[in-house]
């Protein structure tokens, strides 16, 4: 009875012409929502490079930001404050990311493992502006003042589930075969993992690692709370605030002024080359270690 | 089994001192790792508890209902915010899931397989672009675009409604959802991709061998058997949405009261957070707003478990790492 209702429902004649009819339509609209998605990274890029690119000089990448009221500064000190705040941020949150997938995938057992990686999951839905006032009760209230180390702690908490949970898929990629032949010359556990795991999956734990600093980089909103008050004067003392390019960007597209915009632009062409570079590099990195475990 | 009797003294002597240490400081360090990934989302809560209590003992849970935010009066109140968040990510939700769905749809079934890859990887590249850009866009782009454009003709069509009633404005509700929507639709679609991909052949082709079209099999095999997968995705989607603070703040124009014309300004939780955090002028406000960031976590916690557990529980394999699934976690 029901093999003959499906065969009447799929039968050529009646309704065919509707059916494809219907069938057309969501063909192309399923491409047109497809094109869409391309066209948005489009314009929004485009955008970048148009505006951006002819603020874009020598000077404005080596001239610390100009001071209040004034005009034709650069962005030199936001550059060197984002690269000593995420660099402290993942000289934190790798190591530990790192290790917490090390315990999940080779010590703890289900029990543990399970919990662990769901509260990985949760600490990972937190919203950073949230982990920006985390980090404001933490260090910047007893501190008395905004600082680069402060931002780094919070961009650290934001990178390590996605350092975590990225090693972890990439750690039990690596064949079970390996680790028991290790085991198999009575290798040690840890040496197993430091000598065989580790390396063998080194391409996937680099591109885990590169892609949330590529998430950091850009990330804004605990750094409004932490570090978006800095002396003009300091460029490397992570312990006072320091610039950085999200902020800069920030500050300057609340600004009226058109050369305030224009600069925004600028900055946003250099965060957003940094950040669509590092995706590329960790993809083409995934791919080799990828084709190393499998082949 | 004589020679394991052989064997085994032998591995005995070799395993030296460092052996006898190295096991237990690898597992004592992970684990200790571990704890500190635990002891910070409790950290969070609890700090986050300690910023707001002021504003906890003095409002109480009336905080929430309170449609007032003023510095000077020292009248603080959620409602606004908790208007703006829900009405500014659900806008993005209903946007973006279909979206995505249809997305998907095209790099599974009707791209051809040399453009698949390039599509997906471009989709992806968009979720990777700061906020904080996506926000500038929609402040010198986006929003004029809206003022000028999208909106006189909403209006002209579609006026008659309270929602789409009053001044057209560059910054408020809609330009917010929009940019939310561009946010969170390739963080759905990466997921109901994977998911869209593990529907086994056999069914789809004994769809088709019926005499099925595209569409029909799509239907009838496709989206039944990835339901899970994508509402847990479009949860997780939602998630983002509620605690994106930067780029909304940028577009959203802060107004501290409800207004029902999408056009109108309006504030969010976490963009009245970013927009007044740094420069809040009294301990209370200072407090008030962490308040705000309370609910949000609260809204945020529960979002994701949902998810977390919809996705677990539906067919999506134990999850494959890939690029793409990073900037969905």
């Amino acid at each position: 009875m029901s093999a003959a209702t499906d065969h009447s429902l799929f039968a050529h004649g009646s309704g065919l012409r509707r059916r494809r009819r219907v069938n057309r339509a969501v063909e192309l609209s399923s491409t047109v929502a497809a094109l869409l998605a391309v066209a948005v990274l489009l314009i929004v890029v485009g955008s970048v490079l148009l505006k951006g690119l002819g603020a874009l000089s020598l000077h404005f990448l080596t001239t610390p930001t100009a001071l209040f009221g004034e005009t034709g500064g650069g962005i030199s000190n936001a550059i060197i404050g984002t690269a000593i705040i995420v660099a402290i941020a993942a000289a934190i949150a790798i190591p530990i990311g790192l290790l917490v997938a090390i315990y999940t995938t080779e010590f703890a057992p289900p029990r543990i493992a399970h919990p662990v990686r769901f509260v990985l999951d949760v600490l990972n839905g937190v919203p950073t502006i949230v982990t920006g006032i985390f980090v404001y009760g933490l260090i910047v209230v007893p501190q008395g003042n905004q600082s680069g180390y402060a931002a780094s702690v919070a961009l650290a908490i934001v990178m390590l589930p996605i350092v975590a949970r990225t090693a972890q898929e990439v750690l039990e990629l690596v064949p079970l075969t390996l680790k028991e032949a290790a085991n198999a010359l009575g290798i040690a556990h840890w040496r197993t993992t430091v000598r065989v795991t580790i390396p063998t999956a080194a391409g996937g734990l680099l591109t885990g690692a590169l892609l949330a600093v590529a998430r950091v980089a850009g990330e804004t909103a605990p750094l409004l709370l932490l570090c978006s008050i800095f002396a003009p004067g300091n460029l490397t003392d992570p312990s006072q605030g320091l610039a950085s390019i999200p902020i800069f960007i920030f500050q300057a597209s609340e600004s009226p002024s058109p050369t305030a915009h224009t600069e925004a632009w600028a900055a946003a062409l250099i965060l957003i080359a940094f950040v669509l570079l590092l995706n590329v590099v960790a993809r083409v990195f995934y791919a080799r270690s990828r084709q190393r475990m499998e082949g | 089994m004589e020679s394991g009797a052989l064997i085994a003294p032998v591995l005995r002597a070799r395993r030296n001192r460092k052996d006898r240490i190295g096991d237990p400081l690898l597992r004592g360090l992970s684990g200790l790792a571990a704890a500190v990934a635990v002891a910070a989302i409790l950290g969070i809560a609890y700090e986050v508890i300690d910023v707001a209590s002021p504003a906890i003992s003095k409002f109480g849970i009336g905080f929430v209902t309170t449609n007032d935010w003023n510095p000077v009066t020292g009248r603080f109140g959620a409602a606004p915010f908790l208007y703006g968040t829900v009405v500014t990510s659900g806008i993005a939700l209903l946007l973006a899931a279909p979206l995505s769905i249809a997305i998907s749809i095209y790099l599974t079934e009707l791209a051809p397989r040399r453009l698949r890859r390039p599509v997906a990887t471009l989709v992806d590249m968009l979720a990777a672009i700061p906020t904080v850009i996506l926000g500038l866009w929609g402040i010198l782009v986006l929003g004029p675009f809206m003022r000028d454009t999208v909106e006189p003709a909403l209006k002209s069509v579609l006026g008659f409604l309270p929602i789409f009633s009053g001044d057209p404005s560059a910054f408020g509700y809609l330009t917010a959802a929009l940019i939310l929507t561009i946010m969170i639709t390739p963080i759905i679609t990466s997921v109901t991709r994977e998911v869209f991909e593990t529907v086994p052949p056999e069914l789809k082709e004994g769809y088709y061998a019926l005499g099925a079209t595209r569409w029909e099999m799509v239907r009838r095999v496709v989206l039944p058997y990835s339901r899970a997968g994508i509402v847990g995705a479009s949860i997780l989607g939602l998630g983002r949405a509620i605690g994106e603070a930067i780029a909304v703040a940028q577009v959203i124009g802060g107004a501290y009261a409800i207004h029902t014309s999408l056009f109108h300004t309006g504030g969010t939780l976490a963009a009245q957070i970013a927009a007044q955090f740094a420069g809040a002028t009294s301990q209370l406000q200072k407090a008030s707003l962490a308040y705000l960031g309370l609910i949000l976590l609260v809204f945020a916690v529960i979002v994701n478990v949902i998810a977390r557990v919809i996705v677990r529980r539906g067919r999506l394999p134990e999850a494959e790492f890939t690029p793409t699934e990073v900037e969905a976690l």
